[in-house]
Formats: structure tokens, sequence, C-alpha cells
């Protein structure tokens, strides 16, 4: 293995944000907000960079670290999968971080200004952190990767530092550190039986034997839990609704991303031709998030815990495609493929710009019931608008990024014969419509008397709409820009 | 392979030890010592893996060693967090543990008594 040309990219795309993280902690005040901001429009543009490079050069990028190859050295790669998630990240952190333009204006030392300093080291961390989750290729890496995901994301979620939040973060902080001791004795397992933890060098040669079963099985428990699947979801709603809508948004669109995408890697590069049964089994587990996420989702009395169980219900799409990709058909698969990549960037996207919006009129009608959510779209047309506009993308609705990822999914499942996960998809679509349409009805309807809803900032509303306006865009791509997500593809052999 | 056997029981002993407290125990500060209990045998394995992988001569092999200093400082770093969490959750609304109606069951005039 060798490293290719634009490699040193892959690097800069690291340790740009944490460089900024530690300068923006060391200069403080309004500078740390500037070297923030700065620094993710620099990181947007690098990042769109890798992807164009990959595009380019149809196959991943490949850095040495140190130019020492594995086992010895680490090396970081970007694959299409990498780069499309990076760019996600990026485009989500831009728009977060014109969000808190308004959010946090002060950082500063002094009480009062201490949420808004740590708001502005810490979303740097969190783009550093999300690119080591997706850049690295050694086991161990990812783990520190994880690690530091669930430390900056917590940070973010105690960022009003409200007493009611520290029970619901301490359980997302509990169950975060059960799944990753799990993970690392997964990997403790992996380095006896084969003596390295670097992906590339383990693919294909793992053998299907007990260790490295019960090595598979516990991180893919481990990092089950970091994702909040269906049995073991209910940390999620909580710790998610209860934070600020800037750290919502971050935590439900992107830091469970990164869980995700190492399980991709784990079951599809690593573990030997990865047992259908267990493929099934996390597909009826993402099929039952689907379905029982919904469900709760359309009995939410508040705005922030209905989108938070949506999330609950998302993720379980992504699950969707472990068994289409092992059905032994080339062309299903690598639908199935893109429809999940699709799915996680349009709905980090989406609900990004749906967590954010849903925090523009909470503040602007100053009631956080969806039945209170009266003059919100007079007050607030434009956050209004994004909530609708993410929520078709949730449902599927074409030209919607949603509705390509729904409908490569379900082009799958019946080209491959298990129509039964269509089902899945089209229920799911329409509980979804049910629970989009009480909060855009709840918003449209007039206010409740003696309540007057005030105006919201422009530049909020507007980072807002254009998240959401995104990830309808994703459904117009051409389907050569999706190509994307190929490369690198690994090969699933029936 | 007869001289790591009792240090691998050790470990596994220690993993079981720590996941059933995780799971079983309702203090929080019960729960994050479990916590780090269940690293401690994980770190264990990773011994255990060095001793045994050593190849080449060496007494034993070191990256699982150097993984084993990594996830100590990571484990250190967490336990340092769930600790100021727990903290802060005790001081505001006196509760120790995660049940949904602790704050109703601990009167907020305990903790000065239980800090003392």
């Amino acid at each position: 293995m060798t490293g290719t040309p634009g490699g040193p990219l892959l690097v800069l795309a690291i340790a740009l944000p944490l460089g900024a993280t530690l300068i923006a902690f060391v200069l403080g005040g309004q500078a740390a907000a500037r070297v923030a901001r700065g620094s993710l429009w620099l990181w947007l543009m690098l990042v769109a960079a890798i992807a164009a490079v990959v595009i380019a050069r149809g196959e991943p990028l490949t850095y040495l670290l140190g130019g020492f190859a594995p086992p010895l050295g680490i090396a970081l790669v970007a694959d299409g999968l990498a780069s499309a998630m990076l760019l996600a990240a990026a485009i989500v952190l831009v728009a977060t971080a014109l969000f808190g333009r308004i959010a946090y204006p002060e950082p500063s030392w002094v009480k009062g200004g201490r949420a808004a300093f740590a708001y502005w080291c810490l979303l740097p961390a969190l783009a550093a952190s999300l690119a080591v989750a997706f850049l690295a290729r050694d086991l161990f890496s990812l783990f520190v990767a994880l690690e530091m995901l669930t430390f900056t994301a917590l940070a973010l979620a105690c960022l009003d530092g409200r007493p009611s939040q520290f029970k619901a973060e301490l359980r997302y902080l509990l169950f975060a550190l059960l799944g990753s001791v799990l993970y690392l004795l997964g990997c403790a397992l992996l380095y006896g039986a084969y003596g390295t933890l670097d992906i590339g060098l383990l693919a294909g040669k793992t053998r299907a034997d007990a260790p490295t079963r019960l090595a598979g099985a516990l991180m893919t428990a481990g990092l089950l839990a970091k994702m909040a699947v269906f049995p073991l979801h209910l940390w999620l709603p909580p710790a998610h609704a209860g934070a600020p809508p800037a750290a919502s948004a971050l935590l439900s669109g992107l830091v469970v991303k990164g869980a995700f995408v190492l399980l991709v890697r784990l079951w599809f590069s690593v573990l030997p031709g990865p047992p259908v049964a267990g493929a099934e089994l996390l597909a009826s587990l993402g099929a039952a998030a689907i379905l029982v996420g919904s469900v709760v989702a359309l009995r939410q009395e508040r705005l922030k815990a209905l989108i938070a169980y949506s999330t609950v219900a998302q993720i379980g799409y992504l699950f969707l495609m472990f068994p289409l990709l092992m059905a032994g058909d080339a062309e299903a698969g690598s639908r199935a493929w893109m429809g999940g990549m699709l799915q996680a960037v349009s709905h980090a996207l989406a609900k990004a710009a749906m967590f954010l919006g849903a925090g523009l009129i909470v503040q602007s009608v100053g009631d956080d019931r969806v039945a209170g959510l009266g003059g919100a779209a007079r007050a607030a047309p434009f956050a209004v608008l994004a909530i609708g506009i993410g929520g078709l993308s949730l449902m599927g609705v074409p030209p919607s990024g949603g509705f390509t990822a729904k409908w490569l999914l379900l082009r799958a499942s019946v080209d491959t014969g298990q129509w039964w996960w269509s089902l899945v998809i089209l229920a799911g679509g329409l509980l979804t419509g049910g629970y989009v349409y009480r909060l855009i009805a709840a918003a449209l309807g007039p206010a409740a008397p003696g309540t007057a809803p005030r105006a919201v900032p422009r530049l909020q509303e507007g980072s807002v709409l254009g998240l959401a306006l995104l990830s309808m865009l994703l459904g117009l791509l051409p389907l050569s820009m999706l190509g994307l997500a190929r490369i690198g593809q690994p090969i699933m052999l029936p | 392979m007869t001289g790591i056997t009792p240090f691998a029981l050790g470990a596994a002993g220690l993993v079981g030890l720590g996941l059933y407290g995780m799971l079983a125990q309702s203090s929080v500060l019960r729960k994050v010592i479990a916590f780090n209990l269940l690293g401690v045998g994980v770190f264990l394995v990773f011994g255990v893996v060095a001793r045994r992988g050593a190849a080449a001569g060496l007494p034993a092999d070191p990256v699982p060693q150097a993984m084993v200093i990594t996830g100590l400082v990571v484990a250190f770093a967490a336990t340092a967090l769930a600790l100021v969490l727990t903290l802060r959750l005790h001081q505001t609304t006196g509760a120790v543990t995660l049940a949904e109606d602790a704050p109703a069951e601990t009167p907020p005039a305990k903790p000065a008594t239980d800090a003392a």
C-alpha cells in the first residue's frame, strides 16, 4: 500500500479543525468565534476538494502517516462514503455556525459568555472528530474518533447547563461508554486473532471462527448502543430533544452517522462474509425502529421530542440496506448501497434543518408544545417552510434526497425478492407524513389568544432554509454525482 | 499458554463484573465505577493478547500495550466527564440515580449532609 497524490489533503482535513479548536481556546472572546467560523468555511472547501479529487480519480485517496505502511503505520483513506459524509458534515457545520452567530454572539470567560465560548471551541472539535471517524482506516483510531465524538457531542448538549438536562445527558454518556468499551473488547479479540487492526489488511483475511464472530457481535452491539437502534433507543429522544437547537441538529444529524459509517466498514470490509441471519436481524431492528419511532413521534406533545423520535425512525432506514447488500445481486446491492448512503446524507441535512427550525419556532412563539405553535408560520415563515421541506425529504416525497434514497432501497428490496422491507419503507413514509402534517398544521394555525409570536433573525432563518433546500436538491443531482458513494464500495460476494 | 490463563480468566471475570455493574446498579457513581472495572478487564485482555502475540523474540508485543495507554487516557477522560456530570446532577437536583422519580425521593436538603 502506498500513498496517493492528494493524500495530504486528508491530513489537513483533520489538522485544520483541530488546530482551530486549540487556537480558538487560547484566543477566546470574539476572536474564538471568528477562528471557528473561518476554519469551518475553509474545511468545507477542503472536503469539497477531497470529494472532487476522489470523483476525478475514480478511486479512493490514501495517505500513510509518516510514510509507514500498515501494520506498522496508520493509513487515512477517503473513499466515496467518507467524502460524501464529510461533505454533508461540513455543510451542516457551516449552517450551524451561521445559526450560532446570533444564538451565541458574545463568547468570553466571564459568566454568561461561557456557553458561547464553549460552543465556538467545540464546533471545530466536532469537525475534527468526524473527519477522523470517516477517514481513519484502523479500528483503534476509529475507537478514539468515536470517543472524541461522544465527548464533544455531550459537551454541546449540556451547553445550556439546565439541571433538567443532566440526567438525560448522563444516560447518553453511560450508553455511549458501554458501547465503546464493548467495541474496544472486540478490537482486542481481533488483534489477538490477526495481529493487526488495519481495515485494509483485515479485509478478506478474517476467518469465520468463534473469536472473530464474538468480536463482530461485541462491536456491533456497542455501535448499536451508540446509534440508539430500536431496543436501545430510549436514551436518544430526551438527550437530543433537551439539548439547545444547534446541538440537537449536530447530534441528530451528524454524531449518530459516525457510528453508522464505522458499522458499515466493520460489516462489509472486516467481518468474513457476514452472516445473512445477522443482517436480517439488523434490518428487523431497523424496521421496528421505523414503525415504533414514527408511531411514538405521532403521539408526542412537544415539538423537539417529536423530531427526536423521528430520528429514531430515520436511523432505522439505514439498517434496511444490510440484508439487501448480501442478497448476491450485484446491481440491487449497488442500489441498496447508494440508497443507504443517500439516506444518511439527506437525513443529516434534513434533520439538522428541522431541529434548527424548531429552535427558531420555539423562540418565536415561546412555547414548545405542538399545540402551542399557532402563529409561527406568520412570524417565522422560512423556519416553518424549512421544517416542511425537511419533512418532505424524511417522508420520501419526490424530488427530495430522501425520495431517491427510499426509492433505491425499495427497488433493491423488490429486486432481491425481499419485498417485506418495502412494506416497512412505505408504512414509515405514511407515518412520517402524519407527524410532519401535525407540525405544519399546528404552525399554520392562528396564534393563541394573548400571545404575540416574534419575528426571528433573517440570518438564522436563511441558514435553516438553505439546509432544507440542499436536502431537497440532493434528489435532483444526476446519478453520476451519486456514483461518488460507489467509489471504494466493498464488493459483496453472494 | 498456561502462564497467561489466569490473566485471561481474570480479564473475563472483570469484564463480567463490570457489565453486570453497569446494567444492574442504579446509583450513577456505582455505574461509573463499574465502567472502570469493565475498562480494566478490557485492558487486561489487551495485555494477554500482547503476551501471546509476541512473535519476533520480544518479551511482549508493544502495539497492544500502546493501545492500552491510549485507552487509559480515554477512560480517564470519560470518567472525569461522567463524574463532573454526576456531581452537577447531585448539586442541582439532589439525585444520585437516573431513575425518573429520583428528585422526589431525595429531598434537596439531603445533599449537604451527604457532602459533609
